[in-house]
């Protein structure tokens, strides 16, 4: 349904090849995917472990080059540039989220926002500040700037890892296995922190293998074994607070052991 | 990044392993600790055997008849072919351009007695212009006149001999027995210390030379001439005089020198080149020790390097290049060779505070080796943590990431 709108996309990848070569053998991680995203759209990207989502992902975040095929993210072709290159636009272009969160340890929720946008001279010290605040703001962890990653739960870790995603104002957030790590109920309101940058006009492609997490999104591409198998636009966004509203009260789901 | 950005996330690493960054650089402070120490040790025994030396004259110049004999012949003469004589000092003084001052030097050993006391100490026969030459000042009295008294039975003595033969202090208008013969001390010396070979230059009874010539030797030799050349620098022009003027009142002929001349300024250099020697010796053992204190903060920079390789591989993720990870781990070497270098310069400045006041060496912390130990750990920190920044900048992002 985004098609229809005559905007260009703000991602686009065209038989997108990845080897990796392992001593004698040749793994291919990806044999050829091609497809478009669109600015605002919420994508998932499905599919069974080792089916080249990480892979995939490496490529669109900047961290890796395609072994064949073109990219172009942001009007601009990227699959030759060089390491340098690449990390400007990681650090000007992308926002990346982890399955394990990734924070520096003993450094405060607000400096490990702060974090990339150190690593651009233009931006000065009272504009980080402000920036890191209004993303910490922005996923509800106000009053929790000061704090260091090991005296935060593992929700809030992974929202400080979001506004450190969001403060450098990304084209794309890309985010692996984002809740891979957290139980039913904070993955929801994970989920619910997305579905809002989303409807302020984040584009986001957020890999995950579990469908309960891809009925939170637009449009849901799945690969198997490197190749695109579906590409699906999903009619029936569920809302993630609704979601969130209808799990049994969290006493129970202490009761039952916990979802961890 | 901005350098404050870069200090501060380097100070943050070595605070957070505080114990390990003591110990990784304690071999710079140990070598920086040395350096400064064995350099201040070196300046200082050079500098006081320069002061003590200066004490005895700086312009001052020895002439001796050159013996025959081959080996140690400083004080023995009997060999020699060519003596001095009272006539080669009114030659000096009458011609020499490049000399301020003569004076022989002839002397007598025996016992100074006074009274019950007794010391000895050899009667040395001058005339006044000695003490202008050997930077000797009256501290009491007047000096003798050698022309105007020249056979008179007086003399001019030092603190030490005061201090032993007069304890009760007021030597002056007492007699002193010098083998049996009466001396009337008319004046004292101020005190001038040892002299840098180790003499007492207050242990001395000065007496005009015809005395101890004529009433206490018996004949006319004079054994050393005393002179000072008009200036610093003019050392050479006044030995070549001096030789000039000597051989020319014996129409010498022969290729041979008949007299030995010797300046303060060849006696300066002689004795400080041996402690510049040692300089350098003790300089290189501490160098040796900065380099091994070096390879220290290599192996410390590799373990943070390998410890840290999660967060390197996140760094690159948002957006920190190659060079960002390289200037991080450069500037915690260098800080870290820095921290060091300053503790070892406190400790080497108290080292030297504690050698000078325990065991009494002469110490000079030097300013240039303070500033070279410095600049020297800012080079070892880029030159040793170089190779572990440069591996941390080469790391793949991903690779990095996945690392636990
Ligand atoms: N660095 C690598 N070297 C070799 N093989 C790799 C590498 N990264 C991924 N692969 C292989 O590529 C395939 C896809 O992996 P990945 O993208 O991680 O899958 P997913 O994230 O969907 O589980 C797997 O077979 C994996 O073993
Ligand atoms: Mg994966």
């Amino acid at each position: 349904m985004m098609e229809l709108n005559n905007k260009k996309p703000i991602l686009s990848i065209q038989h997108l090849h990845r080897n990796f070569q392992m001593g004698e053998e040749t793994v291919h991680a990806l044999r050829g995917v091609s497809y478009d995203i669109y600015p605002g759209e919420f994508v998932t990207i499905m599919g069974a472990s080792g089916s080249g989502k990480t892979t995939m992902l490496n490529i669109l975040g900047c961290m890796d080059r395609p072994s064949s095929g073109h990219y172009i993210l942001d009007n601009e072709p990227v699959e030759n540039l060089k390491r340098d290159a690449l990390a400007r636009i990681r650090s000007k272009k992308i926002g990346f989220v982890f399955q394990s969160y990734n924070l520096l340890s003993r450094t405060t929720a607000i400096e490990n926002v702060e974090l990339p946008l150190l690593y651009n001279s233009e931006i000065s010290s009272e504009e980080r500040k402000a920036r890191a605040v209004a993303a910490l703001e922005l996923v509800g962890l106000a009053g929790r700037m000061d704090h260091m990653p090991n005296q935060l739960s593992g929700g809030q870790q992974q929202r400080v890892a979001i506004a450190r995603a969001l403060v450098n104002d990304p084209v794309i957030i890309l985010a692996d296995e984002a809740t891979g790590n957290l139980d039913t109920r904070t993955s929801y309101e994970i989920m619910m922190i997305f579905q809002n940058l989303n409807k302020q006009g984040k584009t986001i492609a957020f890999v995950t293998h579990e469908p309960d997490i891809a009925a939170f999104s637009s449009r849901t591409i799945t690969l198997r074994d490197g190749l695109l198998k579906k590409d699906y636009y999903n009619n029936h966004v569920l809302s993630a607070e609704q979601a969130l509203k209808n799990l049994p009260p969290p006493e129970l789901d202490l009761a039952d052991g916990g979802d961890e | 990044m901005s350098p404050i950005t870069l200090i501060k996330i380097a100070l943050r690493a070595l605070l957070r392993n505080r114990m390990r960054t003591f110990l990784s650089v304690l071999g710079i402070v140990i070598g920086v600790a040395a350096v400064i120490t064995m350099v201040a040790m070196g300046e200082g025994s050079k500098k006081s055997i320069r002061d003590q030396m200066t004490s005895m004259g700086t312009n001052a110049i020895t002439i001796m008849p050159n013996s025959s004999r081959r080996g140690p012949v400083q004080l023995d003469a009997s060999g020699s072919t060519e003596t001095l004589e009272e006539a080669d000092i009114f030659a000096l003084r009458k011609k020499a351009v490049f000399i301020k001052e003569v004076s022989p030097v002839v002397t007598a050993n025996g016992q100074a007695v006074v009274g019950n006391n007794n010391w000895p100490v050899s009667l040395t026969g001058i005339s006044a212009e000695y003490l202008k030459i050997r930077n000797y000042e009256m501290e009491d009295g007047i000096m003798f006149d050698d022309q105007i008294d020249r056979m008179a039975k007086v003399c001019v003595i030092g603190q030490t001999v005061v201090n032993n033969l007069f304890p009760e202090g007021d030597p002056i208008g007492k007699t002193i027995r010098y083998k049996n013969i009466p001396l009337k001390v008319i004046g004292t010396l101020k005190p001038k210390g040892s002299s840098g070979f180790g003499q007492d230059q207050d242990d001395v009874i000065f007496t005009p030379y015809q005395t101890v010539m004529k009433r206490f030797n018996a004949n006319t030799e004079i054994r050393t001439i005393y002179a000072n050349s008009i200036g610093e620098g003019y050392a050479e022009q006044a030995t070549n005089e001096v030789l000039e003027i000597l051989k020319e009142r014996r129409n010498w002929t022969k290729p041979t020198e008949p007299f030995r001349v010797r300046t303060q300024e060849e006696m300066i250099q002689m004795v400080t080149s041996t402690s510049e020697l040692l300089s350098i010796v003790l300089t290189a053992i501490a160098g040796i020790s900065l380099f091994v204190g070096g390879i220290g903060i290599m192996n410390i920079m590799y373990v943070s390097v390998t410890e840290r390789t999660k967060e390197i591989g996140l760094r690159m993720a948002i957006g920190a290049r190659g060079k960002d990870i390289l200037l991080q781990f450069l500037f915690e070497s260098v800080i870290i060779s820095l921290l060091g270098g300053l503790v070892g310069i406190l400790l080497g400045i108290l080292s030297a505070q504690g050698v000078k006041l325990f065991l009494n060496w002469p110490m000079s912390v030097s300013f240039t080796s303070v500033i070279v130990s410095f600049l020297v750990c800012f080079a070892t920190g880029v030159f040793f943590g170089w190779y572990p920044a440069k591996k941390a900048s080469r790391l793949d992002p991903i690779e990095a990431l996945r690392f636990e």
